[in-house]
């Protein structure tokens, strides 16, 4: 390890952007920005959200093009001038972004080669982009048929087809934003290997990510940017970073705990799931949750461990109003009573609060101001003589940001005029406002910064403490470690098992999560089968 | 300007579409040589494009809700043609065909609202189906001839407010109560919320921006009085104005303040987070196309009353002309955004350049061809403003807002 740190030291410096300074009308995005990356490494860059991270990617990539910003960009020792995306993948640096950028609806080589056609005689050679897709496609260890349809592939797979799309325009630098931000372990690994490979292939990737262990794993070395400038870049040792370092100088101050310490006060059972079983919307016959039977009590924080497409968010959501695949059976108990639950409604009126994973796609109305966002799941209860009550719209929706803190210029803003910490404190305060007494929360902090995590952590523990049972849905498990009294894994669309927090560690967990080996093996066929 | 901002406040959006339409009017007078601004042509003006308007109102929340209705010219036509044919045949009463005719708008926005909210076709590929369907069937009910409606529909179509009390006024008097009656509730309306925002927020506005406020808006009413009423004697603002007035008011309380309003810019806005908040998607969708030929009916039945009878071709074209309307009014093609005031704005700007060209001697063919670079135009302006981040050209005019300081000293303060 520490020979191959110092070789890497030894390399020439493939990218030296300098002086980087760029202006949004009224703000100043970034602010006399450096960054040196040596060829061959792998270079990390955190930052809060809003940071600039972004802003630097998208100045490299041609995004923003030349003469908008101020500052030199130097590749491959000449200095470049970009004025659109082409000319910077035609020098070989190429972006993939957070929200892949593929056509569900194409093929992976259609997809491959979009805007990048092999052309014959003005006409799209195919034979050809076959060909070349299934050896790309083999270099990124991608194991699918070309002909492939994207919206058929998980996402792993889909950010595997962009890589090999980032090979098909010859890379030399890859720059991946967030790239681990939407994939579970397995697929994280998988990817983590990817570019250790591409590294020993002497391709440079600079990757964006909120995920410390997966910058911990592989980087070989880190920039931190706060508030548009370099705080500090210094090499590391893959395998061996201090991850408290990059969470001090990303918040400017030093973070005792990432997980704030709690005592849980646990109180008699109030929601209780038996032999919960749904059929798989898309493929009939097919089970998505099969006899799955767990119960929360009273200011209890219950963890939901499985990896992506283990059936975690299907489960809640099914549970929530059915709004997720066919009931087949099962029942929900509410203190003891059993109750029928079709539809959001009246979830919503047996206390039932579901805060969705995906807050801009399940959980906001992006054109919504932050007043009408936080009332809208309890219209009903501002109606006066039949007509909304602005007034106690607008006092409700100020107490709530208050209590939140909630970082806005007004209840009227729109809500994408906040962070994304903010947008998810909004979204909470939309279904606090319906004064629930579940809560689940389906990955409350993707996405978000670590100052903003630690608020959300707060929140529910401050939600728990009002006797609340509270369902918490996380990928990641330190997270569940963190926050859970007790954590049941769920695999293939069934519970395998609980542990209390004291019992549970990562490994503990992971094998749970990967197997059925607690269940009997009569219901794991039933479970999976046609 | 920063007294102009002062004046007009935050709604200042509302009043550029409102200027930028008295400017239009204005520029077709002085071309006419004055012809456009007159009690009879104003009169002419609403009387003759308020079933438009109507349509309008129906499709700008079927847009929010981001769908479209391809079918209302077809439905008006069809609903006034079965009132025509009813009332004739079976001689019933003026109101029950009415009513007929609604019941059949109605039934015709239940099938339409049917297919999209239980089988999710596209309310493009269903109101598509629909346009065909009543266009051909209004002609095959009609036999292709026009058929004479009864004479007391025409009241509603381009009946007028009856004349009453003393005449030295000079203008109608049922007029001049209107306006002043508006005058008065938009001044209470003004001096209420100054008084609530003061309770509320803790900050009183000054004055006087309020009083000009008021003062300017009771001369443009008080102007339009004047207009409206100093016709021809028996002349008043038109009944179907007042129709419209009314369902513009009612229409402009159900999307702004109740339940349902609030559903239906959810469900434009983002309809998976909608359905995870509770909203009935599928019953929003119903009752939105149900309500969309509801108010195509009415439309129908009040042209009908106006042209005395119903004929085969009624209708031909209004769809494009509400539609229109919605997108010169600031709505967005892909839903959720969108409001009644702005579209009746936006179908009014429709309404004089129709009239105004009209009345210069340009001919329909034209007419048409500026309408579409208008429509053009309206778009491309507000898109360039949304992704610039303006909201209107006056923004770019002034200094900055003085209203989003105070909303944050308000937070600051408060916490």
């Amino acid at each position: 390890m520490e020979d191959n740190n110092t070789k890497s030291r030894q390399r020439p410096v493939m990218l030296q952007m300098q002086n980087i300074t760029k202006y949004f009308p009224g703000v100043c995005a970034l602010d006399d920005v450096n960054l040196n990356v040596f060829r061959g490494d792998i270079h990390s860059i955190c930052g809060e959200n809003g940071a600039g991270k972004s802003t630097l990617m998208n100045i490299l990539s041609g995004v923003h093009p030349h003469g908008s910003y101020e500052g030199k960009i130097i590749f491959d020792g000449n200095e470049v001038v970009f004025k659109n995306i082409k000319e910077s993948e035609k020098v070989g640096i190429v972006i993939i972004h957070q929200e892949l950028t593929m056509i569900p609806e194409l093929s992976i080589t259609e997809n491959i080669f979009l805007g990048n056609e092999v052309v014959k005689k003005g006409l799209i050679d195919w034979d050809t982009a076959r060909r070349n897709t299934v050896e790309l496609l083999a270099r990124v260890g991608l194991n699918a048929s070309p002909d492939t349809l994207v919206k058929n592939l998980g996402v792993g797979q889909q950010q595997l087809v962009e890589i090999a799309k980032a090979f098909a325009k010859n890379v030399k630098l890859l720059i991946l934003d967030e790239p681990t931000s939407a994939l579970n372990e397995a697929d994280t690994t998988n990817l983590m290997k990817l570019m250790l490979e591409l590294k020993s292939k002497d391709i440079t990737c600079i990757m964006i990510s909120h995920k410390l262990n997966d910058i911990a794993r592989i980087s070989d070395a880190v920039t931190v940017i706060r508030d548009g400038c370099t705080v500090e870049t210094y090499p590391v040792e893959a395998g061996n970073v201090d991850q408290d370092r990059i969470i001090c100088s990303m918040v400017g101050r030093p973070l005792e705990n990432r997980y704030p310490s709690h005592e849980s006060n646990i109180g008699e059972t109030i929601f209780e799931v038996s032999n919960w079983c749904v059929e798989d919307p898309e493929i009939p016959g097919m089970y998505a949750c099969y006899n799955n039977n767990f119960f929360v009590r009273s200011g209890e924080i219950v963890g939901f461990a499985g990896l992506m497409g283990a059936g975690r968010t299907e489960l809640m959501k099914s549970i929530f109003g059915r709004t997720y695949g066919n009931y087949l059976g099962g029942t929900i108990k509410i203190r003891g009573k059993e109750v029928q639950i079709k539809d959001v409604n009246t979830a919503i009126k047996h206390g039932i609060a579901y805060i969705p994973e995906d807050r801009k796609v399940y959980g906001l109305n992006l054109l919504d101001t932050i007043r009408k966002t936080i009332v809208s799941a309890n219209l009903g209860s501002i109606l006066r003589r039949r007509l909304l009550d602005l007034d106690e719209e607008f006092q409700v929706a100020k107490k709530y940001c208050k209590m939140l803190t909630v970082k806005t210029s007004g209840v009227d803003s729109r809500v994408t005029t906040l962070s994304g910490g903010n947008q998810q404190k909004v979204v909470v305060a939309k279904w606090m406002f319906t004064e629930p007494d579940i809560l689940i929360l389906d990955e409350p902090t993707r996405g978000i910064d670590v100052g903003a995590k630690y608020e959300i952590y707060r929140l529910v523990h401050k939600l728990a403490d009002q006797g609340k049972a509270i369902i918490f849905v996380s990928s990641e498990l330190p997270e569940l470690l963190g926050m859970s009294d007790r954590i049941y894994t769920i695999f293939e669309g069934h519970i395998t098992g609980v542990l209390n927090r004291e019992d549970a560690d990562q490994v503990k967990l992971m094998r749970m999560m990967i197997s059925t080996s607690t269940s009997n093996s009569e219901t794991k066929n039933k479970g999976i089968a046609l | 300007m920063k007294t102009i901002r002062e004046i007009f406040g935050t709604e200042i959006r509302q009043y550029t579409m409102v200027i930028a339409l008295t400017v239009l009017i204005l520029v077709f007078n002085i071309a006419t040589n004055g012809k456009v601004v007159t009690p009879a042509n104003f009169q002419n003006l609403i009387s003759g494009n308020a079933y438009v308007l109507i349509l309008a109102i129906g499709m700008v929340m079927v847009i929010v809700i981001g769908q479209i209705d391809l079918s209302v010219g077809s439905v008006a036509g069809f609903s006034g043609m079965i009132l025509a044919l009813t009332a004739r045949n079976f001689n019933l009463p003026t109101w029950v065909a009415v009513i007929i005719g609604l019941s059949v708008g109605v039934l015709i926005g239940a099938w339409q609202g049917f297919w999209l909210s239980k089988f999710n076709i596209p309310g493009f590929i269903t109101t598509l189906g629909g346009w065909m369907i009543f266009r051909g069937g209004v002609i095959w009910i009609s036999g292709s001839i026009s058929v004479p409606v009864p004479e007391g529909l025409k009241y509603i179509g381009a009946g007028y407010l009856p004349e009453w009390g003393p005449a030295f006024t000079g203008l109608n008097n049922s007029t001049l109560l209107l306006g002043l009656l508006a005058i008065g509730a938009f001044a209470w309306s003004k001096i209420w919320k100054r008084n609530h925002t003061a309770k509320l927020y803790g900050i009183k506005d000054a004055l006087w921006p309020v009083i000009v406020r008021i003062v300017l808006i009771s001369v443009v009413i008080g102007y339009l009085t004047w207009l409206f009423g100093s016709g021809r004697t028996g002349t008043s603002f038109p009944v179907p104005g007042l129709i419209l007035v009314v369902l513009v008011i009612i229409y402009h309380t159900i999307t702004q303040r109740t339940t349902f309003g609030r559903h239906i810019y959810a469900v434009g806005g983002n309809k998976r987070s909608a359905e995870l908040s509770g909203v009935n998607v599928k019953r929003t969708y119903f009752l939105t196309m149900l309500n969309m030929s509801f108010l195509a009916a009415l439309a129908g039945i009040m042209f009908v009353g106006r042209s005395t009878a119903a004929g085969p071709s009624d209708g031909t074209g209004w769809e494009l002309d509400a539609i229109a309307s919605v997108f010169i009014g600031g709505a967005a093609v892909s839903g959720g955004v969108g409001t009644v005031l702005n579209t009746i704005v936006g179908g009014l700007m429709i309404a004089v350049l129709n009239n105004g060209l009209m009345l210069m001697g340009v001919g329909a063919d034209q007419t048409q061809v500026i309408k579409g670079l208008v429509l053009l135009a309206a778009v491309v302006f507000d898109v360039y403003n949304k992704e610039h981040g303006h909201a209107s050209i006056f923004r770019r005019l002034l200094p900055k807002k003085e209203s989003e300081k105070e909303d944050s000293q308000q937070i600051a303060s408060s916490s």
